[in-house]
């Protein structure tokens, strides 16, 4: 969109602050048990004030009430909001509309705020009242560009009577590209199982894929140069000493020492562990690899540091060298 | 021997858009108004250019910058890798065509969207072109993944060798931000900062705490290079380019130098110098000011070192001396710095040292700026460059 065009979008969405979503609407059912019963259910509520009566009238809530969080069920549309719209939409479903029309497909439910003013008993009517209180300005936020809309909803009984009353907010948002990308691979990858994070393996080219598969057979290679016996780390393919093209290698003990360490804190990555310690290893053969530590409290770490290492597996596809204090 | 162009090309324009966290425009157009403030600061035109510098991570291809602003023919362009190592090297390529007659007018440039785009705090991951891939495959399945934590591998040794503490590094970080306080440009701008919320910052790789790392920032800063000759007859007083020299070290990796024999001291930056000294004559005595790339508070102490305005290992008690203050022996970063003015790769840098001989930073030191260091970021292949006064 242009700017101009914003503006004129904005100014439309905004057409809709203090609308009613409809009239007033009243819930399908009453409060009733069996309802009662399938949340306790679902819910895990196991409190008898719920469903069994006798224990209720002798509580100090005197009879049976609902689980005041199923204040909003009463009223709610039920499975027909899945069904395809046909005939006129409600104001709510307007604002959505022209939302996704403009390109903000994503919607993302983000909070609640709600106040009960009395308990509901069995045969109790709910009718709710929503208005379309707020539209935020527009935010930038991790799923991508998007406005927050909040509705408050007034809940009243069958006298008319005040009985609670919700803030409802929800994030309408144009996915970014990233997220979009995601979820596309989400989507194609719905029928497979579920896929635990694991370690970012090393690409593996001409002059390190045999040092990979060296480690993928747990054992820890140096290079050597067959010209004039240098040792090094990380593999290239000419010897800095003596320019030979010639190398073998050579089995490294994994016995070695702290030369330098860093716990890594922030940001966190998935398939890694947690502490995570990284420690430059001045192995006995002479050369240095980075690899983690552990099996050690960081705060014990320190320069100097005797470890023997041990080349693991440590998730599903991935083998690396670990070095443990020695 | 080294290099005689001293005093032969000069900094005639310098120019920055607005520093932000979401820019809300293509990279592309804060090159274009970069570049173009600094040719209106120059009193120069579009048609005056004739040569582009900038890095090789820069996204914007010199032959767009170049129609966006409507330039003539351009006959020189180059650009210098490794990330903020680049900056003064920018500087270097446009001094060597100056000097050579390759070009006369030449321009050099970096622009972001650092903070709303691709943010280098990410990290690699296996998305890299090949080279590099493999470089950082002996990294990556350990987690040391992100420019933090492979400069706290050398902080922590430099800690190990020179006893060293945080109180250095909490100097490096209060110091630039003292004057960020009072920099419109910069994003701390009035909003000073204590050790306890320094102290309370989050930990990102020990020992560097969040306040211990640069931000990432919108924004772009160009500087316009011609001769000597020619910045006598242009708006602003000319700065001269006394010396400008980079470096890659023997055994240098990128960002993970870790096999030296030593690895807590920079010995690319120990080599820029040296060469940067000799080409002018000058040594550290004669530096009255400086902009040291400060992507990390630990990175300026090797500096230092490296540039002689103290031993091996007495960076510390430098700075805890108070001598990178308005006051002190080499008032620093005076901008505010990457740390709280904004991360443009050290071209906000060489901005910076441009008004520090100028006598126009906005904190500027009461004493005479004769000669102002700027530097490059380190880790990387890297370098530095001495200015002064025509």
């Amino acid at each position: 969109m242009t700017p101009e065009e914003t503006t004129a979008f904005e100014a439309k969405i905004r057409a809709y602050v203090g609308r009613e979503m409809g009239p007033p609407k009243r819930g399908f059912d009453d409060v009733n048990a069996a309802m009662i019963r399938h949340w306790t259910e679902v819910t895990g509520d196991a409190n008898p004030v719920y469903t069994d009566a006798q224990f209720a009238a002798a509580s100090g809530k005197k009879g049976l009430i609902a689980p005041p969080t199923m204040l909003a069920i009463w009223a709610m549309e039920g499975y027909p909001m899945a069904l395809p719209q046909t005939g006129k939409v409600d104001v709510q479903r307007e604002l959505h509309n022209l939302l996704e029309a403009h390109g903000y497909t994503g919607v993302l439910g983000t909070n609640t705020i709600t106040e009960f003013y009395r308990d509901l008993r069995p045969g109790d009517q709910v009718t709710a009242h929503t208005v379309i209180d707020n539209i935020s300005e527009r935010k930038k936020t991790a799923r991508g560009h998007g406005y927050f809309i909040e509705t408050v909803t007034k809940f009243t009984d069958q006298k008319g009577e005040p009985i609670g009353r919700q803030v409802f907010r929800t994030l309408r948002f144009a996915p970014s590209a990233e997220l979009a990308a995601a979820k596309g691979e989400a989507a194609k990858g719905a029928d497979a199982p579920l896929e635990v994070p694991t370690r970012i393996p090393s690409p593996r080219g001409h002059d390190n894929a045999w040092w990979w598969e060296a480690i993928d057979q747990g054992r820890l290679l140096i290079q050597r140069c067959k010209g004039c016996g240098t040792l090094r780390h990380p593999p290239r393919p000419m010897c800095g000493s003596c320019q030979s093209l010639e190398w073998d290698s050579v089995e490294s003990s994994l016995e070695g020492e702290v030369f330098s360490y860093t716990e890594l804190s922030y940001p966190k990555f998935p398939g890694y562990p947690d502490p995570l310690l990284c420690g430059l290893i001045q192995l006995r053969e002479g050369t240095r690899l980075v690899a983690n530590i552990v099996g050690c409290e960081p705060q014990r770490v320190h320069v100097g540091m005797k470890v023997k290492g041990k080349v693991e597996r440590v998730d599903d596809k991935t083998m690396l060298p670990n070095f443990y204090p020695a | 021997m080294a290099a005689n162009f001293t005093d032969q090309a000069a900094i005639v324009g310098i120019g920055s858009t607005e520093f932000s966290k979401d820019s809300g425009r293509s990279e592309l157009a804060l090159a274009a108004e970069a570049v173009k403030h600094a040719l209106d600061d120059a009193g120069l035109t579009p048609a005056d250019v004739d040569g582009f510098v900038t890095y090789t991570i820069d996204q914007n291809e010199e032959v767009d910058v170049a129609r966006a602003l409507g330039c003539n023919d351009i006959r020189m362009f180059s650009r210098v890798p490794y990330g903020g190592g680049a900056a003064t090297g920018t500087l270097l390529q446009a001094v060597m065509a100056v000097a050579t007659g390759v070009a006369e007018t030449v321009v050099c440039y970096r622009a972001l969207n650092g903070r709303s785009g691709q943010r280098y705090s990410s990290g690699v991951s296996g998305n890299l072109i090949t080279g590099s891939a493999i470089h950082y495959g002996y990294y990556m399945p350990f987690g040391l993944l992100t420019p933090a934590s492979w400069v706290a591998m050398f902080t922590r040794r430099y800690m190990h060798l020179t006893g060293c503490t945080q109180d250095a590094f909490f100097e490096v970080a209060h110091s630039t931000r003292e004057y960020a306080v009072k920099n419109p440009a910069a994003f701390f701008y009035q909003r000073p900062f204590t050790r306890a919320e320094y102290d309370a910052g989050k930990k990102i790789s020990d020992p560097l705490r969040l306040f211990d790392c640069c931000q990432e920032s919108d924004g772009g800063s160009a500087i316009v290079v011609t001769s000597s000759a020619r910045a006598k007859d242009l708006r602003q007083p000319g700065v001269a380019v006394r010396g400008v020299a980079q470096c890659l070290a023997k055994d240098q990796e990128e960002m993970t130098s870790f096999y030296r024999p030593e690895i807590a001291r920079i010995p690319e930056m120990d080599l820029a110098a040296a060469e940067a000294y000799a080409q002018c004559g000058l040594a550290a005595k004669d530096i009255d000011a400086a902009v040291i790339y400060d992507a990390f508070t630990p990175i300026v102490l090797w500096q230092l070192e490296s540039w002689g305005f103290c031993k091996f290992g007495e960076a510390a008690q430098f700075v805890q001396a108070g001598n990178l203050r308005p006051n002190g022996r080499l008032p620093s970063n005076t901008h505010g710095g990457q740390l709280s003015e904004a991360y443009i790769h050290g071209m906000n840098g060489i901005v910076e040292a441009v008004r520090l001989v100028r006598g126009t930073s906005v904190n500027q030191p009461k004493k005479r700026i004769e000669h102002a260091l700027v530097t490059s970021g380190v880790g990387v292949p890297t370098g530095g460059a001495i200015l002064g006064r025509m």
